[in-house]
């Protein structure tokens, strides 16, 4: 363990310009996707950026509830993602497409 | 049985609860049954409370069943007050109360509504009983807004002629301007005494300064309160058009109890009123004005209705004009005598009208003494009453009046006795014009005409007794009696010098004397002008002379009032409506609604569905946030 911390201390810097890139990147997928599949990856994308960021502060601070949120926070997507492509099943059946324009009706 | 002086109010009321709700699934028959029933066990339980009072065996009782309002320094119980007064108030309510309503089983058979009729009848009996019962004023208040009540719902019983509709709101709105009068008396009694309580009250007037301003404004509220109830000058024009009720009604409301209500409420308070001789004064001056006003319009009027219906507001004058004489138990014996005979009149008048197929009009009339026996014999007795003839009972009260009178002034005297021979003189006329002569109406009515079925004839004799031997309670002394009801009532009267007579029996002798040999003669001419002439009453809208046409058009006080109160308060009412519910409220109102609106038009085009958009700005947002954030 103290091995292992001391190996990316010095890195920490690295794991937060990662995530933040990752993490753009997500958002960046979720505006300009038309994909609802795409936009759930970007969304997955950016939960995960900030899982590898708590998982790299925990190890940093030494502290384990940092990873345990991470868990907490992969059950609930898991659950979350199941209930989108669920959403999203349906939304193909009766659109016929997964191009987020196909929800335009949803409105007033 | 002073125990079961609840009973006497709670029947009726029961009889009320039972008719009211049941209104559509009880017959006819059983309606009247049970509204009869609740009256008669009510007048049975006050008849065994009258004999110990009047044997002296019960004293003058208060019994409190609740604490009503608890607030602060005010405590107001739920109690009733049994001692002479109310005895005297409660045996007309309950007896002349059951009559009518035995009479209206019959008048009221052929009627639609006959239950709802009895309901509202039985919850008039019960406000009434509450109204005379209460021993203190806040019951009172509430008796006597009930019978506000129950009189605009009895007046406008046929509720689909707009004309009764608007005669039972009359009613009800002048009736309310009094209340307000009573209510504020009330008020200021509570703040001057700190209580409503009559035993309170009264026991408690040491501090007051007779004459001050504190005293006659509170005597002169209530006497406001008394007018409206009692149709007195300026606020009586309700009760002529108080006619449009069944005529029962009118017999029992508007004219045996009801109307009496105010005189009851200054007897009552006659230790204040002592204290403000002043109020004295202007009640005086209110009575004989009112008693001669009404006497005078009651000469000309053609309806059989109307004409009793003036004669009452002459007779409740008659009243007031003896309690500003100071003689309270004179004005209460004239209240029990006028119930006798006035409601004989009314419901003759009702059993005249049933034969004529509803007509009113007397100059249709005529020649009905063959047909109507037993309503003829029992008219002409309470006729004789009224008119003040001995042995008859008006004869007594009237008399009485008149001798306090001339005590006072002669002039006074005079006065009255000029409204005395009114009163003859066109009792007389209907009487002639009535049961005289031929008969005037249609052929279909001539068909029709009969005498009235046994249960209304039976109140007609019970209360013709009554007007015949009704008197003997109150013989004065000067003809060998001892004037046993003044003596009755004295517990709850204050005495005054005027209570007592100041005349010798000389002068007594001759101003009965005079008075009833003057009503003999007005007897006389009258029976010469309608019976030995057989004139007939010109038709409406025939040349009449000035005085009659101001005669019979009432001296135009509805118009009068109509153009001076109730006029510029429509106009009021038009402007405020017109410029300020209209244009500030409803603008207010509106405003909103619009600015809601249109606020909401614009923004709704931003959720134009692009999932995109919503995207972006919720980014947008929460970038937006974090900056905020870190600048603040």
């Amino acid at each position: 363990m103290n091995n292992f911390t001391q190996l990316i201390a010095p890195n920490l810097n690295n794991y937060i310009i990662l995530c933040s890139i990752l993490f753009t990147i997500g958002v960046l997928g979720v505006l300009i996707r038309k994909n609802i599949i795409i936009i759930f990856m970007s969304i997955e994308l950016m939960l995960n950026s900030i899982n590898l960021l708590l998982t790299a502060f925990s190890v940093h601070h030494g502290e384990s509830s940092g990873q345990v949120f991470v868990f907490f926070i992969m059950a609930v997507a898991a659950a979350e993602i199941t209930v989108g492509l669920a959403i999203l099943v349906m939304i193909y059946r009766n659109t016929g497409s997964v191009n987020i324009e196909s929800l335009k009706n949803l409105k007033w | 049985m002073i125990e079961l002086v609840w009973l006497i109010p709670i029947l009726p009321l029961l009889g009320f609860l039972v008719l009211g709700i049941g209104n559509n699934k009880i017959s006819k028959s059983i309606a009247g049954i049970i509204a009869c029933g609740s009256i008669l066990g009510a007048f049975l339980i006050v008849l065994s409370l009258l004999i110990p009072m009047l044997n002296g065996t019960l004293q003058a009782t208060t019994i409190s069943y609740f604490e009503w309002i608890s607030t602060g320094k005010i405590s107001l119980s739920f109690s009733f007050l049994v001692d002479p007064l109310s005895i005297v108030m409660m045996t007309i309510i309950t007896g002349v109360g059951f009559l009518i309503h035995l009479y209206s089983a019959g008048y009221m058979s052929h009627d639609e509504g006959m239950t709802r009729y009895f309901a509202f009848l039985n919850l008039f009996v019960f406000s009434m009983l509450l109204l005379v019962m209460g021993a203190n004023y806040l019951v009172l208040f509430a008796g006597w807004e009930g019978v506000g009540f129950c009189s605009y719902m009895l007046i406008g019983f046929w509720y689909k002629n707009q004309n009764y509709n608007d005669a039972a709101k009359k009613a009800f709105i002048m009736n309310r301007i009094g209340d307000l009068g009573f209510l504020l008396g009330m008020l200021l009694i509570l703040q001057t005494f700190g209580s409503l309580e009559y035993s309170a009250i009264f026991s408690n007037t040491s501090n007051i300064v007779p004459n001050s301003n504190l005293i006659i404004a509170i005597t002169f509220l209530l006497f406001i309160g008394a007018m409206g109830k009692s149709a007195q000058i300026p606020l009586y024009t309700w009760l002529p058009d108080a006619m449009a009720g069944p005529t029962p009604v009118s017999a029992l409301i508007h004219a045996a109890t009801m109307v009496t209500a105010g005189i009851y409420v200054i007897v009552r308070s006659n230790v204040l009123y002592n204290l403000a001789p002043a109020t004295l004064e202007i009640i005086q001056f209110v009575g004989i004005a009112t008693a001669l006003f009404a006497a005078t319009i009651g000469l000309v009027q053609n309806d059989i209705k109307k004409v009793l219906a003036y004669s009452t507001v002459s007779q409740l004058g008659y009243m007031f004009f003896a309690i500003g004489l100071g003689a309270y138990s004179t004005a209460l014996f004239h209240v029990v005598t006028h119930a006798f005979f006035k409601a004989l009149l009314f419901l003759g008048a009702g059993s005249v009208i049933h034969a004529m197929s509803g007509e009113q009009d007397i100059r249709n009339m005529g020649g009905l003494s063959k047909k109507l026996p037993i309503t003829f014999i029992t008219f002409l007795l309470a006729t004789l009453a009224i008119s003040g003839i001995p042995p008859f009972a008006g004869f007594f009260s009237k008399d009485e009046i008149l001798a306090h009178a001339f005590e006072k002034s002669p002039l006074l005297w005079g006065l009255g006795l000029v409204g005395a021979l009114m009163t003859t003189f066109y009792m007389f006329r209907l009487f002639f014009l009535t049961f005289f002569g031929t008969f005037r109406g249609t052929e279909d009515q001539k068909h029709h005409l009969h005498e009235s079925p046994l249960s209304m004839t039976i109140p007609l004799a019970v209360l013709a007794l009554l007007s015949t031997i009704g008197g003997f309670i109150g013989i004065p002394e000067v003809l060998g009696g001892n004037n046993w009801f003044k003596h009755f009532l004295t517990p709850i009267i204050s005495s005054t010098h005027s209570e007592s007579h100041l005349l010798s029996h000389s002068t007594e002798w001759i101003l009965m004397g005079l008075s009833v040999g003057a009503v003999l003669l007005t007897i006389i001419i009258t029976y010469i002008v309608y019976v030995s002439k057989k004139s007939i009453p010109s038709p409406d809208h025939s040349s009449e002379g000035v005085v009659h046409k101001l005669l019979s058009n009432k001296y135009y006080i509805d118009e009068i009032y109509e153009s001076i109160f109730v006029k510029p308060m429509y106009q009021l009412s038009q402007l405020l409506h017109q410029f300020f519910d209209l244009k500030i409220i409803d603008g207010i109102v509106n405003g909103f609604g619009l600015t809601v609106n249109k606020t909401s038009a614009r923004l709704k085009s931003i959720q134009d569905g692009s999932l995109g958009f919503y995207l972006f700005a919720m980014v947008g947002g929460i970038i937006l946030i974090l900056i905020f954030n870190t600048i603040l």
